[in-house]
């Protein structure tokens, strides 16, 4: 390690400084700014491969060890020919990009008292370019993450059909954007990070469990139906096996029983208004995001 | 070597910092309360272009929430403040493009190389790209850092960090740089080292310097300090100048009877006296021609004796009536009780 020296260098003669003229914001400025916090996020997940290996733990554990294991019994109830791990796979999917798009959010907890956010918040730059750069940037991480899950698909026995892919991981991005979008949100009024952890963690494993990751959303008792129907993830697992399912050579009795769609009281919901549901509610905690930020002490 | 970046259009043109005689820094009747702590009680005062101006006081004396202010991170909650001329309630944007703020602690990216640092600070200030490369190299070459400038920053030490933060907060030029306690944590001779930095840049660029300190030698490389305490400025001069309200030597005896010594001191001298630092503490006119007086009728034995000519910590004791350690450990309490209070919103 270099020691600091007690001269500043005497070598470079430079009179006059350079003169730099800081410009007033603009849109372009702006997306700049967007883009400097969306790259700052990429930069992080890369150098920190532990924590990619160790996020992928977890959905492992649920395909592998429960899939397998509840399979044997649940097995008995599925088709001929067709696999538990099978089912749950777009469940556990989803559950992959959950953890890593919601904890990159708390990020902002630790940064604003330590570090980088403290330096971008007394930049010329807009809130709101930082929340977008932060929610595009966890979605973008996020998906990474799924896509590295996403190559595990053939041991569940999920065909690798080009547009099958491109169907999920596009799924995986809008759920991961609103996600970190919830995650933000929580992140811009807590201020511990502890709590923050606290809060996540409580809500993180309800998300999964309602989703239907793990059994299908049709026959189930009313209150569980309502709970389901609340579940944003839902709204995902949802089209992603509609999307699974539609790729596998199964007879469409067996396909209506295992992934029959969601419905609202009977109205069958169109993937279109569930992809958008989600959409929207991403970008409404995006914007409540930024009106947190705006706020100053 | 002489680069001049003109800008790309007229709309680029930064706002003349001052014009003509107008303060840079313009504070008035400024009071910050977070609940019940009040952190800054109403405080004027007016920064000179060019300066280098000290705000000095203990911990938890409200120094770094006027930083907050000054630099649009905090509302005030009463009084104004403008900053290159821009109003930092109303105006925080045009506030912002003009300063340069090194926080006390690091928020720098440890993960990131020197130069990436300074590459997103640049574009977050929106610096012309063909200005980043040689304003760069300028502002790491003044505090030596160019060389070190492809290490990751989590490999620098706590003085290189230093150094780095100082120079990013000079690469978009700004007109006012903002130091909250730029040494603290850092050991003497580092400590000097930044110093040795910042009077190097005082000489090179046309820039303001608005830092805080609770180090009383460090005070003296400022050209005027505030001193601060409990959210009000009790006074605002030169260092010299400060020194020489006080006019007095400063007196410090061990005694076998601290307390039949300042008896003693009262009733034979008529001088007030108190024990500060485990020493009995007082002022007098001319110290030298005054201990041999001391030593033949205070009546009390004297184990030690110490003159000094008036410091930057006379000055403090005399406005505050205690040393800034003394201060410390009350305004510790302080601090305690508004990080209680900022956790709990």
């Amino acid at each position: 390690m270099v020691t600091d020296t007690l001269t500043p260098t005497a070598e470079s003669a430079i009179v006059e400084s350079i003169r730099v003229a800081v410009p007033r914001r603009g849109l372009r400025h702006d997306l700049r700014a967007v883009s400097v916090v969306w790259r700052r996020e990429l930069i992080r997940f890369r150098t920190d491969r532990l924590r990619a290996v160790t996020a992928l733990v977890q959905p492992v554990l649920f395909l592998f060890i429960l899939g397998t294991g509840l399979g044997s019994l649940a097995g008995r109830g599925m088709p001929p020919g067709l696999d538990f791990k099978t089912f749950i796979y777009p469940g556990v999917l989803a559950m992959s990009v959950l953890f890593t798009a919601i904890f990159s959010a708390g990020s902002i907890v630790w940064d604003r008292e330590f570090g980088f956010l403290r330096e971008i918040l007394v930049a010329p730059v807009s809130r709101a370019s930082i929340v977008i750069g932060k929610c595009l940037g966890g979605a973008t991480i996020a998906t990474f993450q799924g896509i590295i899950f996403l190559a595990l698909a053939g041991f569940a026995h999920v065909p690798y059909n080009p547009v099958l892919l491109v169907t999920l991981v596009g799924e995986l991005l809008l759920l991961s954007f609103t996600l970190t979008a919830f995650g933000v949100m929580l992140a811009a009024r807590i201020t511990q990070f502890q709590a923050f952890m606290a809060v996540t963690q409580m809500l993180v494993m309800p998300l999964f469990f309602l989703s239907g990751a793990l059994y299908p959303l049709s026959g189930l008792p009313s209150w569980l139906t309502v709970l389901t129907r609340i579940d944003p993830l839902t709204y995902v697992v949802g089209p992603m096996r509609d999307a699974v399912f539609s790729h596998l050579n199964i007879a469409p009795v067996e396909q209506h029983l295992l992934a029959p769609g969601l419905d609202w009281a009977g109205w069958p919901v169109p993937q279109w208004l569930s992809l958008g549901i989600v959409a929207a509610m991403g970008m409404t905690m995006m914007a409540i995001a930024i009106a947190q930020f705006r706020k100053t002490e | 070597m002489s680069v001049r970046v003109s800008s790309r259009s007229g709309q680029l043109q930064a706002a003349p910092a001052n014009g003509g005689d107008r303060p840079v820094i313009e504070v008035s009747g400024l009071a910050k309360r977070y609940g019940e702590v009040e952190a800054v009680r109403g405080i004027d005062l007016a920064v000179r272009a060019g300066e280098t101006f000290g705000f000095l006081g203990p911990n938890g004396a409200g120094k770094t929430t006027t930083i907050k202010i000054l630099c649009t991170l905090a509302n005030a909650t009463s009084g104004t403040a403008t900053v290159a001329g821009y109003d930092t309630a109303t105006q925080r944007d045009a506030v912002r493009r003009n300063i340069g703020l090194v926080f006390q602690d690091t928020t720098l990216d440890g993960y990131l190389t020197a130069e990436q640092n300074l590459r997103f600070h640049a574009e977050l200030y929106g610096v012309p790209k063909d200005a980043v490369q040689p304003r760069m190299r300028q502002v790491l070459d003044m505090v030596g850092l160019w060389d070190r400038k492809d290490s990751l920053v989590s490999t620098y030490s706590g003085g290189m960090q230093r150094r780095l933060e100082i120079a990013r907060g000079l690469l978009h030029a700004p007109h006012v740089l903002f130091l909250d306690e730029p040494t603290v944590g850092l050991d003497p001779q580092t400590r000097s080292s930044i110093w040795a930095y910042i009077n190097e840049l005082k000489g090179r660029e046309d820039i303001t310097i608005f830092l805080t300190t609770h180090y009383m030698d460090e005070a003296e490389h400022c050209d005027r300090i505030a001193i601060i305490d409990h959210g009000k400025i009790v006074a605002i001069d030169t260092p010299e100048a400060l020194k020489a309200s006080i006019g007095k030597d400063r007196v410090q005896i061990h005694t076998a009877d601290d307390e039949a010594a300042i008896a003693a001191l009262t009733g034979t001298f008529g001088i007030e006296a108190a024990v500060h630092e485990g020493a009995v503490t007082f002022s007098v006119d001319s110290g030298e021609q005054f201990v041999p007086r001391l030593f033949a009728e205070l009546g009390v034995p004297i184990r030690s004796v110490s003159v000094s000519r008036p410091s930057l910590d006379d000055v403090f004791m005399s406005y505050t009536g205690k040393t800034i350690r003394d201060a410390e450990a009350s305004g510790t309490d302080a601090m305690r009780q508004m990080a209680r209070l900022r956790g709990r919103r």
